[in-house]
This record gives C-alpha cells, sequence and structure tokens, in this order.
C-alpha cells in the first residue's frame, strides 16, 4: 500500500502529517520525496544504516574518436551537444541534458559514451518501528524528478509506505504521488491554501489516484469546510489550530507521542482505513 | 532598474504576503511584478491583476504515434528511457520530448508535436504591470515558463524605465527557482524559526553563494520560537549572511490574506508592517 501526502501550498502541514500517521500505520516506510528541501529526518530522528550516491547517465566524448559529424547535436532535443566543425570542437551543456542516450546511440563513429554523474543520494534507516528512506538532491542540481521517481524505486515495496510529496503542482509532485493508492492532501484554511489545493486536487484527479483532504490549523466557525463540501471534496480529518503545534513543530517534536494529539491523528487513520 | 527576489526554500514561510506588501510600500516607485511560482501562484490573490494579454506557453515536445503507420516492432519501446510508450503503444505524460523514438523509428509512424504546457500573462495592477503564468497541473518546464516571463518582465522594463523589478519565488532550490534567481540584483530569503524552516534556509542560501548571488535573510514570526531565531542569526553570522531584519508574529497577516489586500496595506501600523518597513528601508539601501 502507498499513501502519499501532498498539498499544493507548501508549509500546510505535509511532513507533520507523514511523520505521525507513519507511527501509526504498522510495517510503514517514510519516504521523503520532498528532495530539494528535505524535512522528515528533523522530525523522525532515524538513525541511519546505509547511504546510496544516484547518479544519471550523461555522454562523454572521445575526441579521437569524434569526427565532428554533427550527427549528435541533430539528434539532440535540448540542444545539449553542441558541435562546431570549424573548431572542429564538441561542447556539451550538463544542465540541459535529459540523459535520453539518443547522442550515444546514434553517434556513427562510435565515439560517445556514458559515464554516472552524481545528483544526489538517498539515505535509510529507521526509528523504532518506522523505517525511513529519503533523498537529498545535491544543491544546484535540478533532477528532482529523477531522483524522486529512483527513491521510488529502489524502497522496500513489502512496507506500508507514506510518501511526502513536495509543494506545488509540477513535475516533481506529480513523480511522487504517481502510482499511489491514495493521496492525503494537506491544506489550510486559508485562501492561499484553498487556491492551491483545488489545483493540486485537479492534479491528482487526472492521475485516477483516489484522495481526501486534511484541514490543518482548522478554525471552528469557519466555511471552509462548506466551500470543500461544496466542491464535493472528501474531508478525512481535521487538526486543530493549536498554537503548541506550532511550538512542538518549530523543535522537531513528534506529535502523537503526546497523549491530547495521538488522538487527532488515530482518527485521521480511522477514516483513512475506511477508505482504502 | 534593479531586481529584488524574494524565495526561502521551505514552502509557506510567508513569501506571498511580504512580497505583496513590499510592492504596496513601493507604490510611489514605477514598478514590474513578477508572480515566479507558476505551478501555485498567490500572488494575484493580494494584487487582483486585470489581464491584459494573454499567451499560449509550449515548454517541449511530446511524440505522437501514427498507429495506421506503426508495425509494433518494439524499437521505440526499448530505446525510451522515460517509459513513456505503453505495450500499446501509447506514449503517456512522462515523455520527454528527446525524440529518440521519433529518430529510431524505421517507419516514420511517430511524429513530434508542440506540448501545451501553460500560459501566461500581462497584467494590469494598481502597483505596476505584472508578469504572471499558470503552469498546466503536473507539467514540467516550469523553469522554462519563468524565464519567459522574466524575459517579458525585463524587456518591458527596460522599455518603461522600471525602477524595481518585484520577484515573488517559489519554494525549494530546484529548476524554477534557478529561473527566479538567475540575474537577480539580490534576493531576500523569508524564513521562519522551526528546525525545517533553518534546514531549508541552509540549502536554499548555500545554491546562492554558489551562483554569487547577493542575498539577506529576513526572519518571519522570530518570537514564535526565540530559541531558533537566535540559532539562524547564529549560523547566518558564521556563514557571513546578513540578517536584514526579524517580523514578528501578526495575526493580521493572515486577516489580510482574508481581505485579499497586502498586509501593510491594510494594517500599516501593525507590528508586522512596522517590522517591514524598516527592512526595506535597509533593502533599497543596500542596492543603491
Amino acid at each position: 500500500m502507498i499513501i502519499s501526502v501532498a498539498s499544493g501550498k507548501g508549509g500546510t502541514g505535509k511532513t507533520t502529517v507523514s511523520t505521525n500517521l507513519s507511527f501509526l500505520i504498522e510495517n510503514s516506510l517514510i519516504a521523503d520525496c520532498d528532495v530539494e528541501e528535505p524535512n522528515v529526518s528533523i522530525f523522525l530522528k532515524p538513525e541511519i544504516s546505509k547511504k546510496e550516491i544516484v547518479t544519471l547517465f550523461y555522454p562523454e566524448v572521445n575526441k579521437e574518436l569524434c569526427n565532428t559529424c554533427g550527427k549528435c547535436s541533430e539528434v539532440c532535443a535540448y540542444k545539449a551537444i553542441n558541435v562546431f566543425k570549424k573548431s572542429k570542437s564538441v561542447f556539451f551543456m550538463e544542465h540541459l541534458c535529459h540523459s535520453c542516450g539518443a547522442c550515444t546511440y546514434f553517434c556513427p563513429q562510435k565515439a560517445i559514451f556514458e559515464v554516472s554523474k552524481r545528483i544526489g543520494i538517498i539515505e535509510y534507516g529507521r526509528y523504532k518501528d518506522v523505517s525511513y528512506a529519503g533523498a537529498v538532491l545535491d544543491e544546484g542540481n535540478i533532477k528532482a524528478p529523477q531522483l524522486i521517481r529512483e527513491l521510488k524505486k529502489r524502497i522496500d515495496k513489502t512496507k506500508n509506505i507514506i510518501i511526502d510529496a513536495p509543494p506545488s503542482t509540477s513535475c516533481s509532485m506529480v513523480a511522487a504521488v504517481e502510482d499511489s493508492d491514495f493521496c492525503i492532501m494537506v491544506t489550510e484554511p486559508t485562501l492561499f491554501g484553498l487556491n492551491d489545493l483545488l489545483l493540486a486536487v485537479d492534479v491528482v484527479k487526472k492521475m485516477n489516484i483516489k484522495f481526501g483532504v486534511l484541514i490543518n490549523r482548522f478554525r471552528e466557525n469557519s466555511d471552509f469546510e462548506n466551500i470543500l463540501k461544496s466542491k464535493n471534496i472528501n474531508i478525512i480529518g481535521k487538526i486543530p489550530f493549536d498554537i503548541d503545534i506550532a511550538r512542538m513543530y518549530s523543535r522537531g517534536e513528534i506529535l502523537v507521542e503526546n497523549p491530547k494529539y495521538r488522538d487527532v491523528f488515530l482518527k485521521i487513520y480511522e477514516n483513512l482505513k475506511k477508505l482504502l | 532598474m534593479k531586481q529584488i527576489v524574494i524565495i526561502s526554500g521551505k514552502g509557506g514561510t510567508g513569501k506571498t504576503s511580504i512580497t505583496a506588501s513590499v510592492i504596496s510600500l513601493l507604490k510611489n516607485h514605477n514598478l514590474a511584478i513578477i508572480d515566479a511560482d507558476v505551478d501555485a501562484s498567490n500572488l494575484y490573490i493580494l494584487l487582483k491583476p486585470s489581464i491584459e494579454k494573454e499567451f499560449d506557453f509550449y515548454g517541449g515536445l511530446i511524440a505522437y504515434i501514427d498507429k495506421l503507420k506503426c508495425v509494433k516492432c518494439g524499437k521505440c519501446i526499448s530505446v525510451c528511457r522515460f517509459d513513456a510508450i505503453d505495450s500499446e503503444y501509447n506514449i503517456s505524460n512522462l515523455c520527454e520530448g528527446c525524440k529518440f523514438c521519433y529518430n529510431v523509428c524505421d517507419f516514420e509512424a511517430i511524429e513530434m508535436k508542440n506540448r501545451f504546457s501553460g500560459k501566461w500573462f500581462v497584467s494590469n495592477t494598481s502597483y505596476g504591470k505584472m508578469f504572471h503564468a499558470r503552469l498546466e497541473p503536473g507539467e514540467e518546464n516550469s523553469g522554462k515558463l519563468v524565464s519567459k516571463i522574466k524575459e517579458a518582465a525585463k524587456e518591458y522594463s527596460l522599455d518603461k524605465k522600471i525602477d524595481y523589478i518585484i520577484v515573488d519565488g517559489p519554494p525549494g532550490i530546484g529548476c524554477p527557482v534557478m529561473a527566479s534567481i538567475s540575474g537577480t540584483d539580490i534576493a531576500v530569503i523569508v524564513t521562519e524559526p522551526t528546525l525545517s524552516g533553518i534546514s531549508d534556509m541552509e540549502r536554499v542560501s548555500n545554491v546562492l553563494f554558489t551562483l554569487g548571488i547577493k542575498f539577506f535573510v529576513v526572519i518571519n514570526k522570530f518570537d514564535i520560537n526565540l530559541e531558533n531565531s537566535q540559532k539562524i542569526e547564529n549560523i547566518c553570522k558564521e556563514k557571513g549572511i546578513e540578517v536584514i531584519g526579524k517580523i514578528p508574529f501578526d495575526e493580521n497577516v493572515e486577516k489580510a490574506i482574508a481581505l485579499t489586500r497586502p498586509f501593510a496595506e491594510s494594517f500599516p501600523d501593525s507590528p508586522a508592517s512596522i517590522a517591514l518597513k524598516k527592512i526595506l528601508e535597509k533593502i533599497l539601501e543596500k542596492l543603491n
């Protein structure tokens, strides 16, 4: 089973929800797919048992074999590899390359080979009964979706997987939530929260993923709940606005270790089980 | 013409509220405004732009297989590294438009089409021209779309002798962030005194250092956790980053969102507005 936690807007409480639920779900593994700004380990404090370097293939040209025929730049859709016939040189721009392998395949001289280059790391560990896997994108690298997909390939599928997705509705968010059995969308009762939630709902609907909304920092007598209901959006739980929760969050604490908040999450988990 | 980009690393630290208030405080200048958060944009909620021009954005290519010409030889499937072609020879959204399948097909059954990735707008607000966009949900190429609106804004600004270009940046450190900060005069990181806020600020500041961009840190809601705020100041001092100001937690900020106005405009005498005014003065001093 794979449950993803997404939001659209950043800072609505994705990591709070995913980490706390990982304590309640049996045989759980939490996968930090917010590879640009990973925060799960701040809360979970897992003991790390293994780290792996993740690489992508990039072309490298053997100058002795290359006759600057230009076939590679002809087949490259991204203008990442450019041949200058006058100066008999090949110029490669890594940030434009999608590692598709076309230049290597089509080179008539077999002058291009592929080398692995690092884009980030994946670390594995556990805290108590919760397994952890998290990917960290190298600063300055932009291959976030690729790293997310690699992380998802490598995690133990026999576990109940909880995915902490990145904010937004872009390709990284899609890479994180694709293939999940259920997506919990965390929102906050503000206009910003609503705006971004509706965009994110569009994305998961397009992907045919079942979802439910969790309202964080919920205040009684707000009409936020009614707005969602009027849009036929299923609400699976509410976390009340509580300054103590904000303080615990700021210190990187787990809420379910406190009986007062454990019940809030148990209720959410019960609702979730009914929908799965 | 000077460009200021507001980013954060972590989402939800208050970028958009602060950007909108900065814009309202600079009302007496000639401004161009960019919302570079193209896949979850919120600035429009506070600035209420009326759209003047609208453009389609094609971020790249997508393959299309002509089933009448296709003999199902499987060559395209075997070379595609993005798992974008299924066993029925349908192309999914995973296609990155690399043209490998198009080039490898012996039967000319594959065509490359422009991929519609979103729309971008030039709009009027009471504060100045606004350049913003809407990425199609789930599309890639958000970085390219950001570059597109930045280009348009820059061209306009040079022509109209604009004083400041103010950019509301996206969260994270990926493509759209890189596109937002490229070529800026100054970046401002809005962080919050939480452990996540600190970690994310450190990562985004490393990116700014590597690119050689001048930047400052603002601690928003600093009084929510004074110990962590002190930690931020210590980290910044160690790294040679200036904390240019601190904004207290202020309920008026959220109230202003509900009123769909910049907080510095609706509640000019509130603690957050007073703090932001001081910060802005300092930023302008550094810029000029």
